[in-house]
């Protein structure tokens, strides 16, 4: 005879207590602790702030922990806990043109004005795996010294890149001033752009609010649309004018001093994109732009983003649509991970009482169609 | 028709530019209910834009366009409110693409196809919206078995017939046609104007018909236009343009017609 | 983090403030959707997030909270929404339709009847009706503003010519005050009819598509269907198992190997009280 299950409540306490336990693991190890992934998974830490939408290194690291590496759910805790959090106030624009850059890389040119700093990347190496990184892990350092820069002299062009000189000027500007480039014009009255994190995204959409949504997409959608341009799915000719990683300043206007106070500093990845040169009856033919900006040391997620922008701006630069790149219902719609995991996975809650109703139709259709046989 | 109906659409200068280049240029004209009036010319002569801004699917730099509707209201169409609009273009108004696929619903059935408007129109019986699209397809020679098919199923021969069904179901009193035929085998051709010709007879439909075909104006159309650039050069009774053409380029084209 | 660390119902007060701006437009404007600034919760988009937020822009510490999901208060999704907004609020929860003030539900309405003063919340996967007729939202939008629905009535002539009735049998669109086509979230077929002049206020919340519907109490709304072939609700051939009601939508059970079944209120609340 049927008996109603109950214990709903215990079952989900009990998946819990697992959870914890398999996330603890194996307890002869040492327990990871929140402040060795920030320092040492600290790209792991830039792509859950970046998809998260908040840039706070320890939280994020956190979050991480808390998801067992599941980055996707981490930048979700990331998320859901900047909604219990009061917006006090906007900053001032960040500037990157004031970066202190630690990597700085132009494709364009060979040489550039303030050089080709190479920065901590894998790029000019080989990617073989490092057992050596098997064996006994360090102990703390008693006394650490300052952290290794990049070795001088390594390539002809490397710089010592910690020390705050000021930010070479960006290929993009220089090529601006010769009018080769288009130049990024705020539209006529330079309105307030709209919020994404104060109003939804409705569509068409400015470039402003698709910038926002960009940032915050997911890095293998957009890596999966950036790539689908460069195979020829409107594709942009894109070249990397500009390449920059480093820490930049956010300041706020405090209101008891009416000046701007520099809160502190952010890591952020800009990429400057310059793609297929366009003309028109009143202008000549010019490069155009692609941007791309992340939280921390993303230069994939940048440069994807700044492929995919590019590709959004066909309407505003008069190029026929004809990739799914280029259509922005469909890529804004599906790069926030966060909808997507959500959705996706919400299929595995229970939808017995829409399949009894689609049983119930199959089986009366069924019958019809017996029925009209004879 | 008589002398005295007043016109049921009224063009006055219409101008549409791309850049440059004249779509069309300060084009007037005046169609009376019940007459066919073709509009000749070659590719690039500006008779496919002046189609568009007809059925207001296109806004002129300049120029006026009135339509008189069945209430005998004269109305400015580019003045419309959009729902206005839209109510006009599933009920008074036809316009039938040269490729049947921008007409019609590819992913729905010829039946859904030709009974949309009557169900955008409030019809709500479904066996009355069925046998309405019967009686349809069969006025425009498509067998009725197939009604519950895809169009993509169809040849283009008969997915134009769908798609001239599917707008004289709502009982329109204006048809736009953009060289309905050109797309369609040579074979074909034939048939279908001998269908558009009795069906504009019998519904005294006044039509506006777009060619590059002089056949065709000769074979469906009382008066006609002869465009090129942009510009109307000639107008009249048909039979007058073909016969007696007085432009240059009027003659030119009528000249290049192969006889017999 | 200790709870003192969340904000009463989570949700910030500006947020809260800026849902209910958008819930009064939405009761303003029957069945119409209101977009708004859907935050992340912690739960999962897709999971209930819209009516999440609406529940908790709306709940106050003398509500009286009931969460279903699928008619039940004990499966998992209804216990985890349950918990939270009572770890966040303090309110008194409660498994008894005619106790509750405010009932959060998933994909069904309850068996009783509700009474003016309550507060019904669906969570809303997706909001629009005519979604997978015409992709485009831009389009979509239009069709609203003008009351162009000939594309949904097409969908339910195809459905006749092709099966002989209409297949959808949940998520059943449905004409409100005979001006807005709308979705009422995927109850099924059966539970359509206890939306028409309900004397409870009935709130849509969907946060992952950021829209808000409303139907305030009493309101008319229609099933979209043919005069000769009218809207029917679904029936079953046999009774409840466990309280032998035959006016209730039943849960199919498969009770062992052998493939017997069972048929079970999906009501928990109504079937126990039987």
């Amino acid at each position: 005879m049927y008996v109603a299950v109950k214990g709903g409540e215990r079952a989900i306490d009990a998946a819990d207590q697992w959870v914890r336990s398999r996330r603890r693991g194996n307890r002869t190890l040492a327990e990871l602790s929140v402040a060795q992934i920030q320092e040492q998974l600290h790209l792991s830490v830039a792509r859950v702030m970046a998809e998260g939408a908040l840039y706070d290194p320890q939280l994020a690291a956190l979050a991480i922990k808390q998801a067992a590496g599941d980055l996707v759910e981490a930048a979700f805790l990331l998320r859901a806990y900047r909604t219990t959090l009061p917006r006090l106030t906007d900053s001032l624009p960040v500037d990157t043109g004031r970066m202190r850059i630690e990597r700085r890389i132009s494709a364009t040119f060979k040489e550039v004005p303030g050089g080709q700093i190479l920065g901590p990347t894998t790029d000019y190496g080989q990617r073989l795996l490092d057992f050596s990184l098997l064996g006994e892990e360090e102990s703390p350092d008693a006394n650490p010294e300052a952290p290794q820069d990049a070795q001088p002299g390594a390539r002809s062009s490397v710089k010592r890149s910690t020390v705050a000189t000021s930010a070479p000027l960006r290929v993009t500007e220089l090529m601006g001033r010769d009018g080769l480039l288009e130049s990024e014009q705020a539209a006529p009255g330079d309105p307030q752009p709209a919020d994404l994190t104060r109003e939804p995204l409705r569509f068409p959409a400015a470039r402003p609010l698709r910038l926002q949504a960009l940032a915050r997409g997911d890095e293998g959608y957009l890596l999966g649309l950036g790539y689908s341009t460069q195979r020829g799915y409107a594709h942009t000719h894109p070249f990397v004018g500009e390449l920059r990683v480093g820490q930049v300043e956010v300041s706020v206007i405090a209101p008891e001093l009416g000046f701007p106070v520099v809160l502190g500093e952010i890591e952020l990845t800009e990429c400057q994109m310059i793609n297929q040169f366009a003309g028109s009856d009143e202008a000549p033919p010019m490069f155009t732009r692609g941007y791309g900006l992340v939280f921390g040391q993303g230069e994939r997620k940048s440069i994807a983003m700044a492929l995919v922008d590019r590709a959004l701006r066909a309407v505003e630069l008069g190029e026929p649509e004809t990739a799914p790149a280029q259509d922005q219902e469909f890529v804004l719609s599906h790069c926030d991970n966060l909808e997507a995991s959500g959705f996706v996975q919400h299929l595995k809650l229970p939808h017995h009482v829409d399949f009894q109703s689609e049983l119930e139709l199959l089986r009366r259709l069924r019958a019809d169609h017996g029925t009209r046989e004879s | 028709m008589t002398e005295t109906d007043p016109p049921l659409m009224r063009a006055t200068g219409l101008t549409v530019r791309y850049g440059d280049r004249y779509g069309c240029q300060d084009v007037s004209l005046t169609l009376w209910p019940g007459e066919v009036l073709a509009v000749v010319g070659e590719s690039g002569s500006g008779k496919t834009t002046l189609l568009r801004v007809l059925a207001g699917r296109l806004t002129p730099e300049a120029g006026t366009l009135y339509y008189r509707d069945a209430a005998h209201q004269e109305h400015d169409v580019f003045a419309l409110p959009d729902a206005a609009r839209r109510r006009l273009e599933r009920t008074e108004w036809a316009y039938v693409h040269q490729n049947p696929r921008d007409g019609l619903r590819m992913a729905v059935s010829a039946g859904a196809n030709a009974g949309e408007r009557l169900m955008a129109n409030g019809v709500r019986h479904w066996g009355a919206i069925r046998a309405s699209t019967r009686q349809w397809m069969e006025r425009v020679e498509l067998e009725t078995t197939r009604i519950d098919e895809s169009p993509a199923t169809f040849s283009g021969g008969m997915q134009q017939r769908l798609q001239i069904a599917r707008n004289l179901i709502s009982g329109p009193r204006l048809a736009l046609l953009d060289e309905p035929t050109s797309a369609l085998d040579v074979s074909v051709q034939a048939r279908l104007l001998d269908l558009l010709r009795g069906l504009t007879r019998s519904l005294g439909l006044a039509t506006v018909i777009v060619t590059h075909d002089l056949a065709v104006a000769r074979l469906l159309a009382q008066r006609m236009m002869v465009m090129k650039d942009g510009k109307v050069v000639e107008t009249g009774l048909t039979d007058q343009v073909l016969d007696d053409p007085q432009h240059p380029y009027t003659q030119l084209l009528v000249a290049s017609v192969p006889q017999g | 983090m200790s709870d003192a660390e969340f904000n009463f119902a989570y949700l910030d007060e500006q947020t809260k403030r800026m849902i209910r701006r958008s819930i009064l437009k939405a009761v303003a404007i029957p069945g119409y959707q209101v977009p708004f600034a859907s935050r992340e919760m912690p739960l999962p988009y897709g999971w209930g997030t819209g009516g999440l937020q609406v529940t908790c822009a709306l709940v106050g510490p003398d509500d009286v909270l009931k969460v279903i999901d699928q008619g039940a208060d004990d499966t998992t999704n209804a216990v985890n929404i349950r918990r939270f907004i009572a770890r966040t609020t303090g309110v008194q929860t409660t498994t008894h339709t005619t106790k509750a003030t405010l009932i959060q539900t998933r994909h069904r309405i309850p068996e009783t009847p509700l009474k003016a003063g309550q507060i019904m919340v669906f969570q809303v996967p997706q909001p629009e009706p005519m979604f997978r007729l015409e992709p485009r939202e831009t389009e979509r939008r239009r069709m609203h503003a003008m009351a162009d629905y000939g594309l949904m009535q097409v969908r339910l002539y195809e459905d006749i010519a092709r099966h002989g009735h209409v297949a959808t049998t949940y998520d059943y669109p449905v004409m409100v005050e005979d001006r807005y086509l709308m979705s009422p979230s995927p109850i099924p077929k059966f539970d359509v009819p206890k939306l028409d002049q309900s004397p409870a206020l009935m709130l849509f919340g969907a946060g992952r598509e950021k829209r808000i519907h409303a139907l305030p109490p009493y309101t008319r709304v229609e099933p979209l269907d043919f005069d000769d072939y009218p809207f029917e609700r679904q029936r079953w051939e046999s009774a409840c198992a466990l309280c032998g009601s035959r006016e209730s939508f039943l849960d199919e059970m498969i009770m062992d190997d052998a493939g017997t079944r069972q048929f079970v209120c999906s009501d928990t609340d109504w079937c126990g009280a039987r």
